[in-house]
């Protein structure tokens, strides 16, 4: 699934499309995991399980929902494709830093 | 094992910061096995499941000292190779395959008598506990089963 020339948002995309069996066309920057893609809970786990897997990271789901649920942060910053795409990126650079 | 009850680990027999191995015995008998199946008594399958559960969620509560309660997500890559009949010596391990933010993916299996019975792959959600009470009964099952001092 990891390509050099492939994007982590693509990657993400990819993850999304064959783990929650969403629709590719549905699948864009501005899309909200849970509330235009319809992912349950479940499936949002084991996309986070496969993210993980394909970037070598803990993405930190727990932090980042009490941050939002404490008005620390906002949802869209970790719930939206695009923004979630530059948190991982974050992540990866962290780890290799 | 108190199958009616849902206990179904007697004791924990080996553990390290990534597995853990338990065994236990199946009772004689069982209201369980009155309906499973009468005449015919036999470890129904999702029971099985549940074993290899409950080693992987004592491997998770030892790895984080009690302060979280592991549930049963999902369940992947099932295969219950065997019956188990009352009487039979389970052994039930636990490997953590990857622990996540709020999660646990483990793999599992329970032989008996040389053979492979059952293995799975399951996803433990890992949630605060409900409420102080549970916590504590919880603390001390795993006191019993020596994953606490």
């Amino acid at each position: 699934m990891s390509s050099p020339d492939r994007t982590t948002y693509d990657r993400i995309a990819a993850i999304i499309a064959e783990t929650a069996n969403v629709a590719p066309e549905k699948i864009n920057p501005k899309a909200h995991v849970i509330n235009d893609l319809g992912i349950d809970s479940l499936d949002f786990l084991d996309i986070v399980f496969a993210i993980d897997k394909e970037f070598g990271i803990k993405v930190p789901v727990e932090a980042w929902t009490e941050a939002v649920n404490a008005g620390k942060a906002p949802a869209e910053q970790y719930f939206i494709l695009g923004p979630l795409a530059e948190r991982i990126d974050e992540l990866v650079q962290a780890k290799t830093a | 094992m108190k199958l009616e009850y849902f206990s179904m680990l007697d004791r924990i027999v080996a553990r390290d910061a990534e597995s853990l191995v338990a065994e236990a015995t199946l009772p004689d008998e069982s209201p369980i096995f009155e309906g499973h199946f009468p005449g015919f008594p036999l470890l129904p399958g999702v029971l099985m499941i549940e074993c290899m559960a409950q080693a992987g969620g004592w491997l998770m509560l030892a790895r984080q000292e009690f302060a979280r309660m592991p549930l049963l997500a999902k369940v992947g890559q099932a295969k219950l190779r065997g019956m188990l009949l009352p009487g039979a010596l389970l052994s039930v391990s636990a490997k953590l395959v990857h622990d996540g933010s709020g999660y646990a993916v483990m793999s599992g299996r329970i032989d008996s008598g040389g053979q492979m019975a059952a293995e799975a792959e399951y996803t433990l959600r890992i949630l605060p506990f409900p409420n102080d009470s549970l916590a504590a009964m919880v603390r001390g099952r795993g006191t019993e089963l020596g994953l606490l001092a």
